[in-house]
């Protein structure tokens, strides 16, 4: 089945958490879940070369290409970013590499959870974005000299 | 003015919490409960009214104009220095250095005393429960000067290990900077019998008292300190302000600290002769709004008693403990002997930032992580802690809300 545009999903995310209105703690809740739903990343994955530091919460990517799309892997040791790293991998991973690099992530502002990306130094979350987005940007090099 | 220490029945907590504007708020839907009191506290109306008047009422620059509000805003700035002459008890208003801070106020140490005083082979001496701000000026220096630093080991409960202190200190110490109460765990620290024991081999000692100036009586000539630092912001006062105390006749032998207007007396092209002290290390404009309205901070936690908010805050830490330890997988990080009102802790198997998010959601804001502490939390083997700590408008019922999120956590993410 192909996978759905980014924004496409972006937006359904965003539908997801307006059940909850603003109800913090429901949203926070939620994002455990689907934190607990993603698939612990393999052990021999979770080394410093993959990691993403952030002041308190560790994060740990990888990525792998086939043909123009990139497929990501992650994992965090705090259980709410790793449920916001369930929902950027829902989006993103297994796009087109062009899509990746180019996407504007609203939905982390629809959701309200933009305080993740604002506070740089309590959280790998932001990091880990540009992290993503980075290595789309070089998958993208490689593939044009292909 | 040192207002009579009324006894805590008069202990008027609504009466107090009415003076704080900021904490009638709500926080995504539930009453703020503010928690991070360590880290900064809040402000009290008159505070913020003094912060209105500066600016509304005889803004100017100070010590060098002849109008009338040049002269208002030179009275006002120095009336806050004699406030803090009496709020450490110093012995005259001179000793009293302005700083923006802690941090600033050991960096003016490190590096004006340090870099006239210190030299090859010497040593200093610091604790392994010092904020970076405490150890980070001190490397600096040595590595400049080919000094050493020391560190005392503290024990698992979070205590200074004074018989590892006695055995670092020798002829070629020359300086001990410890922490009064440490902002990740609350110790509070032996600090009279440190002075002692330092100054009998010949070491100046640096009380770093950002935690300790909200909570406890300072005296720093019955303690017989050579410098104390302090924060305004850590004690309902505005942030950017601070205030190093030193004694006269060391910071008489020490060189300026920067260059500029306000610290000279001549200057020429040949070569410049300097102010005396406080001016001396007081270059520049300084923050003149929030030095004005530090004063106020320092008087109204004066006209409240030390020794009532402390009676209040250890009654808080207590129920605190309590409660913390009734939730399951909680254990509390740092259980010296004596503490100021920090209740740090770790949630087993979930991680502080969790909590710390958790906790947000319902309104309660505390602080999560490292405390700028990562060497003391090496030692304790652990990554970080959740922290709540307590201030004089915290409440008993707020103690409470605390202990039910946290075991609201525990039993969902455990």
């Amino acid at each position: 089945m192909e996978k759905a545009p980014i924004n496409t999903i972006q937006d359904e995310i965003i539908e997801e958490f307006e059940l909850f209105e603003d109800d913090r703690n429901g949203k926070l809740e939620y994002l455990i879940d689907l934190g607990e739903k993603l698939p612990a990343l393999e052990e021999e994955h979770k080394v410093d070369n993959n990691l993403i530091k952030g002041c308190q919460s560790k994060v740990w990517l990888v990525s792998e290409r086939t043909a123009d799309r990139l497929k990501y892997k992650a994992d965090s040791n705090t259980a709410i970013t790793k449920g916001l790293i369930a929902l950027l991998i829902r989006v993103l991973s297994e796009q087109k590499i062009g899509d990746i690099a180019r996407a504007d992530l609203y939905f982390i502002r629809d959701i309200g959870m933009n305080t993740f990306i604002g506070s740089q130094r309590s959280n790998g979350f932001a990091n880990m974005i540009n992290q993503m987005k980075l290595e789309a940007a070089l998958a993208y090099q490689e593939m044009e000299k292909e | 003015m040192k207002t009579e220490a009324a006894t805590t029945t008069t202990f008027d907590i609504e009466q107090i919490r009415a003076q704080f504007p900021v904490l009638h708020q709500q926080v995504n839907k539930h009453q703020l409960v503010y928690m991070d009191n360590a880290a900064t506290t809040q402000k009290p109306q008159v505070v913020l009214d003094a912060l209105n008047d500066y600016y509304t009422g005889f803004n100017s620059n100070i010590h060098r104009g002849v109008h009338t509000l040049a002269e208002r805003a030179t009275t006002a700035f120095e009336a806050t220095r004699k406030a803090a002459q009496r709020f450490v008890n110093a012995a005259e208003p001179q000793e009293i250095i302005f700083t923006k801070g802690c941090t600033d106020g050991i960096n003016l140490v490190a590096s004006s005393f340090g870099r006239s005083h210190i030299k090859a082979g010497d040593e200093i001496i610091i604790t392994a429960m010092e904020h970076h701000s405490n150890i980070v000026p001190w490397q600096m220096l040595c590595q400049e000067r080919g000094a050493t630093l020391r560190v005392v080991p503290v024990t698992e409960a979070g205590e200074m290990q004074m018989d590892a202190f006695e055995q670092l200190l020798s002829e070629k110490t020359k300086l001990v900077s410890v922490v009064h109460a440490s902002n990740a765990l609350g110790t509070v620290n032996p600090v009279k019998e440190i002075i002692q024991k330092a100054h009998a081999v010949g070491a100046v000692v640096l009380l770093d008292g950002a935690q300790a100036a909200s909570h406890l009586e300072v005296d720093v000539q019955a303690l017989d300190a050579d410098f104390y630092v302090m924060s305004g912001h850590k004690v309902y006062g505005p942030t950017g302000t601070g205030i190093l105390y030193g004694k006269r006749r060391l910071l008489e032998a020490m060189p300026p600290y920067q260059g500029g207007g306000e610290m000279i007396k001549e200057v020429t092209f040949e070569g410049t002769t300097y102010n005396d002290i406080p001016f001396k290390f007081e270059a520049g404009t300084p923050n003149i709004s929030d030095i004005v309205a530090f004063r106020y901070a320092l008087e109204w936690v004066e006209s409240v008693g030390k020794a009532n908010i402390a009676a209040h805050e250890q009654q808080l830490l207590q129920k605190a403990h309590e409660l913390l330890q009734e939730v399951p997988g909680l254990r509390l990080v740092g259980t010296a002997r004596e503490k100021v009102s920090v209740a740090s802790f770790i949630l087993d198997g979930v991680h502080p930032f969790d909590v710390g998010m958790m906790l947000d959601a319902r309104g309660i804001a505390i602080r999560t992580g490292h405390h700028c502490t990562q060497p003391l939390m090496k030692r304790l083997n652990i990554e970080g802690t959740a922290r709540a700590s307590f201030a004089v408008y915290n409440t008993l019922e707020e103690v409470g809300l605390l202990a039910e999120g946290l075991q609201y956590i525990a039993k969902r993410m455990r």
